[in-house]
């Protein structure tokens, strides 16, 4: 029992990172159409930009508290990577935009790897320890434990997408933005400028990521340049289970994707006999992608038609 | 002058000499590692004129197509080398010299094996297009990396991360190509032979990818990549044609797995990593898509360039302390390849001048 409250857990956790990830994704694919593979790097921007402030600032104000500096080092993680994926969008898809479809997807592909070339050359290439800023004492829970970190991570997520529901569903830029994803040329004709919308929602996807991206490395301990590559996948996985475009759907399928890798981890070794082990762990997302896509393209939750892609 | 048919015979006769002398002279160097990096770049076209099939000819964007090398490489890792003799006393016994099978034998079986899992693999793919069928060819290409690494136990098939070592080298009607070969008092190193026996496949590849774009089964794969409703409102079998494009690429893989395999003499999961798809595919895609030439120009420019630089990139390492490191700057050079061809043409560095339409749309 307790064993199963446990992986439900750390696949909340999961899930709520993959969420995150997954809503930056599904708001650009629903925009323009275009999976932006770089998405998983700028989270590992996040994490890194994170690891170098925290590394910083410790050392100039050896008594700040912990929780401020992680708190601080996140939003400047923020906006870098906004401004980073800010610039991506405008030098790298944007000439793209009406150019075959292969084109940005290959640019896209591209600019993962500069980003981790980038970040190899910036930060070195071995794994950095990520200092634990928050309180490592673990907290019982009807039988599993749950650390302080990843309380943090869940409540963090239930803001964010608070947040983030009242920005698509109430302000003025949100509206823009579902007026664009919806048809963008009648959008134009409203007066929207599609272009400040699509920079605004890489801008916000971005953010998310980074946010994700300094739980990521809160919670594993360890930043690298390849860290953002899978979590990325993943979190595209998730967004296509819950029906890309959908904002709900991402948060569905980020929490089911990381429930479904937990549990399976968890008793992978048992049903069957020890045979497959949680080392396989990372071919469930992919497994999950080929049935969504066989059973039911439009994911869990989506509406939108899948012939786009 | 070109244009009259002596001067193409000319030109046919010039090229293909420069190519039959080149690992000479690159070996008279004294060193081996140069013949080796162009040995490898032919390896790179072989497997990207395959992806080119499935890439360009039916417009099937297929992230995961280093898994059909893979399973090329590992069979005649299998095959060619002591680790399942060692590992199971049973086939030890039914092989007391070792499996040692023909290698025209291995190379017909990998074709068959890697073509026949690409059908497999695509199957599940066929109503998808463009960005889902990327993803999920990914995840494929993952998931055979996986197991290979992790197929060491309970049963230890595939020697897990270690890899697979002691392969045997290829030996052609009786040429072992892992030794010297002296005729005369000239001798040709083993890398030099391997070079005459890839430029053979190449060729062969080039032919047959010339062959199967003017063919019925080509302009099938056009009409599809093209318009995939229209194709099927001619009367195409879309399905089918998209299965065979899948398992005639995959063939492609298999074969130079089987040849990459021999010639490392060892494989391990690493060489087949999400970076190798990525780069057969940016070699096809950066050269030009579903151009012949183009492709070879890709594959040639990406395989080699990284590997030039490697050797004369000694001081800018230095300079920077270690940073750029050559393994550093190969993958900085390709991804600024794929991301600036892509901005300044984005039908590559040398498209095919008819279809002026839109690929893989």
């Amino acid at each position: 029992m307790d064993v199963l409250l446990q992986q439900i857990i750390n696949g909340l956790v999961l899930g709520s990172m993959y969420a995150l990830v997954a809503l930056g994704y599904t708001m650009v694919y629903g925009i323009i159409g275009l999976i932006n593979f770089a998405h998983g790097d700028v989270l590992m921007v996040g994490a890194l930009t994170s690891w170098t402030l925290i590394g910083w600032m410790s050392s100039a104000w050896a008594d700040m508290p912990g929780w401020l500096l992680l708190l601080v080092a996140t939003l400047i993680a923020m906006v870098v990577c906004g401004a980073l994926n800010y610039a991506i969008e405008k030098l790298a898809y944007r000439p793209l935009r009406n150019s075959p479809r292969l084109a940005p997807l290959i640019t896209a592909i591209g600019m993962s790897l500069l980003l981790q070339t980038f970040a190899m050359i910036i930060w070195a290439p071995n794994p950095k320890s990520y200092p634990s800023t928050l309180s490592r004492e673990p907290i019982e829970f009807g039988g599993a434990v749950i650390s302080v970190t990843q309380i943090t991570i869940l409540a963090t997520t239930v803001i964010t997408l608070a947040f983030l529901m009242w920005l698509v569903n109430r302000t003025n830029l949100g509206r823009a933005m579902r007026a664009t994803a919806e048809n963008p040329r009648v959008a134009a004709l409203m007066g929207i400028k599609p272009d400040v919308v699509i920079s605004a929602t890489f801008i916000i996807g971005a953010m998310l990521a980074a946010i994700a991206g300094v739980m990521w490395a809160s919670n594993y301990g360890t930043v690298q340049h390849a860290m953002g590559f899978m979590p990325g996948l993943k979190a595209f996985v998730a967004a296509v289970m819950g029906g890309i475009g959908n904002l709900a759907g991402a948060v569905v399928g980020g929490v089911a994707l990381g429930l479904i890798e937990s549990l399976g981890a968890g008793y992978l070794g048992q049903l069957t006999g020890g045979v497959l082990g949680s080392q396989y762990t990372d071919i469930f997302a992919f497994i999950v992608l080929a049935l969504v896509l066989t059973l039911r393209p439009s994911g869990l939750l989506g509406e939108r038609v899948a012939d786009r892609a | 002058m070109m244009n009259t048919k002596s001067g193409k015979l000319i030109a046919f006769l010039l090229g293909a000499a420069a190519l039959l002398l080149l690992p000479i002279l690159l070996q008279s160097t004294g060193s081996n590692s140069w013949v080796r990096i162009v040995d490898i770049a032919l390896l790179y076209v072989l497997l990207a004129l395959g992806l080119n099939i499935v890439v360009g000819y039916a417009g099937l964007l297929d992230l995961g197509y280093i898994a059909f090398f893979a399973v090329g490489g590992y069979i005649f890792a299998l095959v060619g080398s002591p680790h399942l003799t060692d590992t199971f006393p049973a086939i030890a016994a039914m092989f007391p010299n070792g499996i040692h099978i023909s290698i025209w034998l291995v190379m017909i079986l990998a074709a068959a094996i890697a073509g026949f899992v690409g059908i497999i693999l695509g199957a599940p793919t066929l109503k998808l297009r463009g960005d889902y069928l990327a993803i999920i060819t990914l995840g494929f290409g993952e998931i055979i990396r996986i197991f290979l690494l992790n197929m060491d136990r309970p049963v230890n098939i595939t020697n897990g991360p270690k890899g697979i070592s002691q392969i045997d080298t290829i030996s052609v009607f009786g040429l072992d190509l892992g030794k010297r070969l002296t005729i005369g008092d000239y001798t040709f190193q083993p890398v030099t032979l391997y070079y005459y026996l890839f430029l053979f496949f190449v060729v062969g590849a080039v032919i047959l990818s010339y062959r199967l774009q003017d063919s019925r089964i080509g302009r099938a794969w056009m009409a599809i990549r093209e318009d995939e409703i229209a194709a099927k409102a001619m009367g195409l079998n879309t399905r089918n044609l998209k299965l065979l494009a899948f398992g005639m690429g995959a063939t492609f893989g298999g074969v130079s797995g089987v040849l990459f395999a021999s010639f490392q003499r060892f494989v391990s999961p690493e060489s087949f990593s999400l970076m190798e798809s990525v780069m057969v595919v940016a070699m096809v895609v950066v050269g030009g898509i579903g151009h012949i030439p183009g492709v070879i120009l890709g594959a040639l420019l990406l395989a080699g360039l990284p590997e030039v630089l490697r050797h004369v990139a000694g001081p800018l390492t230095e300079w920077t302390g270690g940073r750029l490191g050559p393994e550093i700057l190969r993958q900085l050079l390709i991804a600024l390849a794929m991301v600036v061809v892509m901005l300044i043409r984005p039908k590559g560095l040398w498209p095919s001048p008819e279809h002026g339409k839109s690929l893989a749309k």
